[in-house]
């Protein structure tokens, strides 16, 4: 729909029940201080009564409202955007800090974990920037990103305003001050889900069931714990982003089930890129991409040895874990709290 | 040359931005140049100096920050066509939140930190309402939920802009932004051009130096509250 199609309606329909038909224009009317008028009447009748001076402040005069307003509501049209689905995302191969070309072309599918490996600074922030950008040989690592096997159009590139790619890292905080139900729903709002209560409660029982310590609907999400905050981000991305890609720096072990996190994305047909240096995270990814010297070394597909000893590896880390809440419970470790090592 | 303004509440990131768009723009050292617009101080030209950015500073002072950038910017595009930079950008403060320093034809870009609040997109107007391009700044420290919110704001206001994330530190982003930056049009001057909103408005005994309080102190365009009776 283009804005001149909805000039004849916003027009003449009293705007009770403009209002009704597009919730959203209840911001639109605030945002240009004009909530809070008669209803049962159409926005021409009014911006009669209007002050002309008030409505230049906002920069329009009273026909200008009403094509503005009209502009509004294209732009905020349902139509559903090809944004949302993609089949798959391609990294092709550029170069390393000093020139060698990385002979790598990785194609990774919706549900597919790849984690990114390699020491600080070796350039793994890098390769999360590229796929951000969809870089196309035109960042310092030249390399060229498809989207579905193809070079993704500069229109989308360029004006997705970062919708392809949600993001998710160790330093995002929230730091608007409302309820953790406010907040999905404030979020569930500008996804423009009509009835959002049942999105939003799944996506509180996802967040509580990720979260090692429990929560209520009514927390101020700048009080939540590390974990509880990343928790409700995760399954916020999850249930309520439309972002099919996630690029994950870091997930801290503290508070948060990170098996089931991972699991939680791959079911909603994400595509998830985690940097990380944990093994447990690594080794939890289909692929890992292993950087070195700024460039992509090599592409390591998990092997069935390392999955089966990923399950050694997460029996350690249970009885960490189990040592951890001893001492966090006040009570003492002791020599069977680790379990005997076979000599290695 | 091309010209570039660039607007944004103070400590919003622009000269942040305005750096790390520049080295993105890989064009030759000394190509591309900035004029900035302050009120009464400002420190950033010893960064533009350290990255050996031809830069200029202006300050308004006790003249509106906004009537003082329309009756110099025609000047700064002379300096910038005498000095044969490529790119020329003009970076100023909106102060009152009414401030739009936007000419018709030349891209305008629009800084906001989205730390600033949910809501600051729906407060800022016509320096957001008449931007061709909104860049966020911050993103990288608030939730994923809140840049989209925080978008969705911006969109409400100005539906037609484009919005673009990037982080004033690691440049991540800015590689878009030049992108834009390169599109935009060549011009030789900027006489004759329009504003895209009108200026604030104010001719008032405060303007011409009046300090003292009370009606009878108060001339020209003066706008008074109706508060509530009670």
């Amino acid at each position: 729909m283009k804005p001149i199609d909805y000039v004849a309606e916003v027009s003449s329909v009293p705007l009770g029940e403009i209002l009704r038909r597009y919730p959203l224009v209840a911001d639109y009317l605030a945002n240009i201080r004009l909530n809070g008028v008669d209803e049962t009447r159409t926005l021409p009748e009014v911006l009669e009564d209007i002050d002309e001076d008030m409505l230049e402040e906002f920069g329009l005069d009273r026909e200008e409202v009403i094509y503005h307003l009209s502009a509004f509501l294209a732009a905020f049209s349902p139509v559903k955007s090809s944004v949302d689905e993609i089949s798959s995302i391609t990294i092709l191969g550029g170069r390393d800090k000093v020139g060698r070309p990385e002979m790598v072309e990785l194609t990774v599918t919706p549900g597919e974990v790849v984690s990114i490996v390699g020491p600080t600074g070796s350039g793994k922030s890098r390769l999360l920037e590229d796929i951000e950008c969809l870089a196309q040989r035109d960042t310092p690592t030249a390399r060229q990103i498809l989207i579905s096997g193809s070079v993704p159009d500069v229109n989308k590139r360029f004006t997705s305003g970062g919708k392809l790619v949600a993001q998710l890292s160790q330093n995002m905080n929230f730091v608007v001050d409302l309820t953790v139900q406010e907040f999905l729903e404030m979020h569930a709002k500008s996804r423009m889900i009509s009835d959002s209560a049942p999105v939003v409660e799944k996506c509180f029982a996802v967040a509580n069931a990720l979260a090692g310590e429990k929560f209520t609907p009514g927390t101020k999400v700048t009080q939540l714990s590390g974990g509880q905050s990343r928790s409700l981000m995760i399954a916020d991305t999850a249930l309520l982003s439309s972002s099919p890609i996630i690029l994950i720096d870091e997930l801290e072990n503290a508070g948060l089930d990170r098996r089931e996190a991972i699991k939680l994305l791959i079911g909603n047909e994400k595509i998830v890129f985690i940097s990380t240096h944990d093994p447990l995270l690594a080794l939890r990814a289909n692929k890992r991409i292993v950087i070195r010297n700024g460039g992509i070394a090599k592409v390591i597909e998990t092997t069935a040895e390392e999955e089966q000893t990923l399950r050694k590896i997460e029996a350690i880390d249970s009885i960490l874990l189990d040592i951890r809440n001893q001492i966090r419970g006040g009570g003492f470790v002791t020599k069977d709290s680790v379990p005997e090592f076979q000599e290695r | 040359m091309k010209l570039i303004t660039v607007a944004g509440p103070p400590s919003s990131g622009k000269t942040s931005v305005i750096l790390k768009t520049i080295e993105a723009l890989g064009q030759p050292a000394g190509s591309v140049g900035v004029v900035k617009f302050d009120s009464l101080t400002s420190f950033d030209h010893q960064r533009y100096d350290e990255e050996q950015i031809p830069n200029q500073t202006a300050f308004a002072g006790k003249i509106c920050p906004d009537h003082f950038f329309v009756s110099n910017v025609e000047g700064a595009v002379e300096w910038g066509l005498k000095k044969g930079l490529s790119v020329l950008v003009t970076e100023s403060a909106g102060l009152c939140n009414r401030c739009s320093p936007y000419v018709n034809g030349i891209l305008s870009v629009c800084v906001i930190d989205n730390l600033s609040g949910i809501n600051t997109p729906r407060k800022i107007g016509p320096m957001l309402k008449y931007a061709d391009i909104v860049v966020v700044t911050k993103g990288d420290i608030v939730s994923q939920a809140e840049r989209e919110v925080f978008a969705f704001n911006i969109r409400e206001v100005n539906a037609s802009a484009t919005v673009l994330f990037v982080n004033g530190i690691t440049g991540q982003g800015a590689v878009m932004l030049a992108r834009h930056w390169q599109d935009a049009p060549e011009i030789q001057t900027l006489r004759d051009r329009k504003l895209r909103f009108t200026m604030p408005a104010a001719i008032c005994s405060y303007c011409t130096g009046e300090t003292r309080i009370g009606e009878i102190y108060q001339m020209g365009m003066v706008r008074r509250v109706e508060f509530d009776d009670v």
